[in-house]
């Protein structure tokens, strides 16, 4: 590879990258100025957010169960089944909670946010819509924001409740007392193991809503271009999912002291 | 209202993946005097239908509306003027999630400034003047590829622009739906508007303007009358007015 491709490529990503971040900060700004867009906020809200809630609870459920199940056969030789619970709340609240919800969550609306817009721009409705006088950011993107920043803590709240429900359900499988399972839930916890668990999902649904929307108004081509820009906003947002995972963690383990 | 009474663009080069598309073009659209840029597909006719109305940004060189440059200016910059100039996209681009009605009515639902049984009369009115009242409360799936263009000229309508766009108005119509789109933009132009339409298609543009711009591998080739065009020697012109086996596979 020669030096004037890596500069073509590395020119073409930071390009990327500050578009991205442009979009991000104007949508940030403009979802505080009106007009709000309230009927498009609520049916976007029903459509990422309420739509996803089954597979959340699908997700949370069997997450919990195999998390039980799992610690259950490895704590049984050192006697300590009775912290069961707290690991699977602590696991699930701060960690695979948000994670495995953000993920499910990033591949269906993910997509289906990339696929809608992308269709809007090869079908020039996004022009129209412009030259209808309607800044895009605040009528397109800015509803689908904070759909996504209220609803995937919601989702996460459930999916963590759901996560220890299965937990239980496995636990008292191998009979382990429930009254046990259930006062050993907060064992592990502190109140900023709560806060974790619900800014990450605020900050992975901002991900999921900006990356779909991105990509989706940068669609180029055809049917072909919207199908392989809904395939890269999955995979995008779910590899920003995982470092930002990371990252956030840290912050809290700092401020953990 | 436009207070210079004309678009315009000046050297204007626009080029997409290192393919020019337009090359230091001039272009200026009058109030009252309709035009049509015809070229073959793929030519750039749409191209400038996009940089007139500030949606793509040029490489080089201005578009102006009216006395104002929007070159450069964010959208919110050059908002008012871009309200003069309505456009029915090549497709219709009727939004997909809204009925027919809340599609006319849309920019007047966003501007805010009328009441709901205002809007309502507005947007029959409209739909009444391209003949698919009827159509009110359907969604535009659910509509021939004629009618969703009818439709596009009613939404153009709505707030009551002085220049109006066409995007290949009658590609993909039957005869009739030609003639009756051919029609509506005569009573449009019959009530004042001017209208600038892109096509490849001469009857439609004989019939409704009396400018002509050939558009031919980034340039402008010919610019005149229609009884200019057909005396016009440019080789091009020729071709495109009367092929012949040259243009074969070409």
């Amino acid at each position: 590879m020669t030096a004037a491709a890596i500069d073509k490529i590395l020119l073409s990503f930071f390009y990327e990258l500050q578009n991205y971040f442009t979009l991000a900060g104007r949508t940030f700004v403009r979802i505080f100025q009106r007009p709000f867009y309230y009927r498009e906020f609520a049916i976007q809200f029903d459509k990422l957010g309420f739509a996803s809630l089954f597979i959340c609870i699908l997700t949370g459920l069997f997450s919990g169960m195999v998390m039980a199940l799992q610690s259950l056969i490895q704590l049984k030789p050192f006697a300590a089944t009775s912290y069961v619970g707290g690991m699977v709340a602590v696991t699930m609240i701060k960690e695979l909670g948000p994670v495995l919800a953000s993920l499910m969550v990033a591949g269906r609306v993910g997509s289906a946010i990339t696929a809608e817009l992308g269709t809007m721009v090869v079908t020039e409705q996004v022009d129209a819509m412009r030259v209808e006088g309607t800044d895009i950011i605040k009528r397109l993107v800015g509803p689908r924001l904070k759909a996504m920043l209220l609803a995937l803590p919601l989702l996460t709240i459930v999916t963590d409740m759901v996560s220890i429900f299965g937990g239980y359900i496995m636990s008292a499988g191998y009979q382990i007392n429930p009254l046990m399972y259930i006062s050993g839930l907060p064992q592990f916890m502190v109140f900023q193991d709560l806060i974790e668990g619900v800014v990450k999902p605020a900050v992975f649904g901002g991900i999921i809503a900006i990356t779909g929307c991105y990509v989706g108004l940068n669609t180029k081509g055809g049917a072909e271009g919207v199908g392989a820009a809904a395939k890269k906003a999955v995979v995008l947002s779910s590899v920003l999912i995982l470092i930002c995972d990371f990252f956030i963690a840290k912050i809290f383990v700092v401020f953990r002291g | 209202m436009i207070s210079n009474d004309s678009i315009r663009m000046e050297k204007l080069c626009y080029s997409v993946g290192g393919r020019r598309i337009l090359e230091n073009f001039d272009f200026q659209l009058d109030r009252g005097v309709n035009r049509t840029i015809l070229g073959i597909s793929g030519a750039g006719k749409t191209t400038i239908l996009k940089l007139l109305l500030g949606l793509l940004e040029p490489n080089s060189g201005t578009v102006s509306i009216g006395n104002l440059c929007i070159t450069g200016l964010p959208e919110s910059g050059f908002m008012q003027q871009r309200k003069q100039i309505a456009i029915v996209f090549q497709g219709g681009a009727l939004f997909d999630s809204m009925t027919v009605g809340e599609n006319v009515g849309y920019r007047l639902f966003e501007e805010g400034h009328l009441s709901q049984a205002e809007i309502s009369k507005i947007v029959l009115e409209k739909l009444g003047f391209v003949g698919v009242e009827a159509a009110l409360d359907l969604y535009p799936a659910e509509l021939s590829g004629g009618m969703k263009k009818r439709v596009a000229i009613a939404r153009a309508l709505a707030a009551d622009p002085d220049y109006i766009f066409f995007d290949e108005p009658t590609t993909g119509l039957d005869p009739i739906g030609v003639y009756n789109i051919c029609n509506l933009m005569q009573r449009l132009q019959a009530e004042g508007k001017t209208t600038l339409m892109v096509t490849h298609d001469l009857a439609t543009a004989f019939a409704t303007s009396q400018r002509f711009t050939f558009l031919h591998d980034a340039q402008m080739l010919f610019e005149g009358s229609e009884e200019e065009m057909r005396c016009s020697t440019i080789p091009e012109v020729i071709e495109f007015l009367s092929p012949t086996e040259r243009s074969l596979f070409v």
